[in-house]
């Protein structure tokens, strides 16, 4: 049976269709990325999941029990860490652990050895308010805080926005540690560089789910030939690009744009409508997420 | 006309005993975009500060378009532009008047603001757009709106405040784009960011470590010289040696 099943979820608010729709499946002990920029309706999906809101339509079923019928069993089952820092900032690191602990009916030493390998990290500043932790160190207590009734199912919403470059890679690190350990990841994050952390990924975008499948999956539906093209003006070459027969695309990524070509695509007769183009380079490449995520959103 | 927009040496700026930025030294040529990364807590805040003329430098020396850094913080205020993907526009007043907001901040008068504002509604076909609450507008249009404001007192430099963070893959290229349209015309794009992802859009980029530039070179030098594939992983080689934390 699969962890979490999501059948045909909608939720509104006013206007907006912040969830339309929205269906898939994640397995035991999957770590299961959702991807997609803001306004994609991650956090109202984590929100219907976690029991705090009711959905208009559709419905759900998290580690076997229903969304809106069973949802006291679900709340005891899976942890939460909302996107926004939602621990106590006045009562101190290891008071906050205790607070959470004591709510689930747990004490912080029955769940330790799960807690252990990110808690460890802070513990030396146990006797410091959490308030005054840096950005890092609440995100790890706000992971050990979230753990610490040892869930089946855990919900991670956007944990690495607004953390550097090198918290965020311990952070994937940890994560992979407590799939090791055999719980269910649901995590979110805006950021296409971290699908690859992933077991599988879901891409979303406003309130819609554009395609599931592994990290490597998702980039070999890639289907049409992709080139970096750079050269010393590069916005001259996006505009000229774009005027050669038999080029789809042409979008700005990183150091090269990329050029992604249709049938009528010739790379000699590209070169040569392009020569007034100084030190103009073009050789093929592999597709990423983002450009399939590009490519999705066209459609 | 002079070429180098920003020039910094050995700037520095202690707090107490704590040395938040020491001695950085660089240039920034015109129309370039230059990268300004570095871990939470490497003193990439207080050097921006510095070049923005919010708060003078301890010692050293530099000009930020052609304004003394040491002296002239209201000048250096005046002759930038400044987006940050927070601080942006009023959603709950119209294009216009946003536009009208900010032109005033900057000191144009009543004939020059209307003559600009109508160059930049027609050069970013917004001009059916007027009178719309800018909250009602898609985020893409936002960006580039704000953008356009941030650049309505034609500076030479603009400082951009990891500008698309969270925004979607299409629009964060159609912000791009306007980026390297800006480049061309000559505007200094001086970015700030965290996300390795926006470094790889840059001319050059900056890596800094513990109040130190520690790198500064092209992307494509920097990944050759560290042997590895992306500027992600440059910077982690970097900011792993890093003594301090946020």
């Amino acid at each position: 049976m699969s962890a979490i099943v999501v059948d045909n979820l909608s939720k509104s608010f006013g206007a907006v269709k912040a969830l339309d729709s929205v269906s898939f499946e994640v397995e035991r002990g999957e770590l299961f990325g959702l991807i997609g920029p803001d306004g994609a309706g991650k956090t109202t999906l984590f929100r219907l999941l976690t029991t705090l809101l009711n959905p208009d339509e559709g419905g759900a079923v998290v580690d076997g029990y229903d969304i809106v019928k069973d949802y006291l069993s679900i709340r005891s089952r899976v942890g939460y860490m909302p996107g926004r820092f939602s621990l106590y900032p006045d009562l101190t690191v290891e008071e906050n652990l205790d607070f959470f602990a004591a709510l689930f009916g747990v004490t912080v030493e029955e769940s330790y050895d799960l807690v252990a390998p990110i808690y460890s990290h802070i513990e030396p500043f146990r006797t410091r308010r959490a308030g005054k932790l840096s950005g890092g160190m609440k995100q790890k207590l706000a992971l050990s805080c979230a753990l610490i009734h040892r869930p089946s199912v855990l919900f991670l919403d956007e944990p690495t926005t607004g953390v550097d470059a090198v918290s965020r890679s311990e952070f994937w690190d940890m994560l992979a540690g407590l799939k090791e350990r055999g719980i269910t990841i649901l995590v979110s994050t805006p950021y296409m560089d971290e699908a690859s952390r992933c077991d599988r990924i879901a891409l979303c975008n406003e309130g819609r789910i554009l395609g599931v499948d592994t990290p490597q999956g998702i980039v070999e539906r890639f289907d049409s030939p992709l080139y970096a093209v750079s050269a010393d003006n590069m916005f001259a070459l996006l505009e000229s690009s774009r005027k050669v027969e038999g080029v789809e695309e042409c979008y700005p990524f990183g150091e090269a744009h990329h050029l992604v070509a249709n049938e009528k695509f010739d790379l000699e007769r590209y070169k040569t409508q392009l020569s007034d183009i100084e030190n103009l380079n073009i050789v093929p490449t592999k597709p990423t997420i983002e450009d399939m995520f590009i490519k999705l959103m066209k459609r | 006309m002079n070429d180098i927009i920003i020039s910094v040496r050995e700037l520095t700026k202690c707090f107490g005993d704590f040395t938040a930025v020491n001695r950085i030294s660089f240039d920034v040529r015109r129309g370039e975009i230059f990268g300004f990364l570095g871990a939470n807590g490497a003193g990439k805040t207080t050097a921006m500060r510095m070049l923005c003329g919010l708060s003078y430098p301890t010692s050293g020396s530099g000009t930020v378009a052609g304004y003394d850094v040491m002296r002239e913080g209201e000048q250096i205020k005046r002759h930038i532009g400044y987006m940050s993907q927070r601080f942006s526009l009023y959603n709950d007043l119209t294009v216009e008047e946003n536009i009208n907001l900010f032109a005033g901040i900057y000191g144009l008068s009543k004939a020059e603001t209307e003559e600009r504002t109508t160059e930049l509604l027609e050069r970013l076909n917004f001009s059916s757009e007027r009178k719309t609450l800018v909250g009602s507008l898609p985020l893409g249009w936002k960006q580039k709106l704000s953008f356009a404001i941030a650049t309505i007192h034609r500076p030479e430099v603009v400082f951009l405040d990891e500008p698309t963070g969270g925004v979607d893959p299409v629009t964060r290229r159609q912000f791009w784009e306007m980026i390297y349209e800006a480049a061309a015309g000559g505007t200094t794009i001086f970015v700030t960011t965290h996300y390795m992802d926006e470094a790889e859009y840059c001319s050059r980029v900056s890596i800094m470590v513990d109040g130190e530039v520690r790198a500064l070179d092209t992307p494509a030098r920097l990944k050759q010289q560290f042997v590895v594939e992306s500027m992600d992983e440059v910077f982690r080689t970097l900011a792993r040696g890093a003594q301090r934390g946020e």
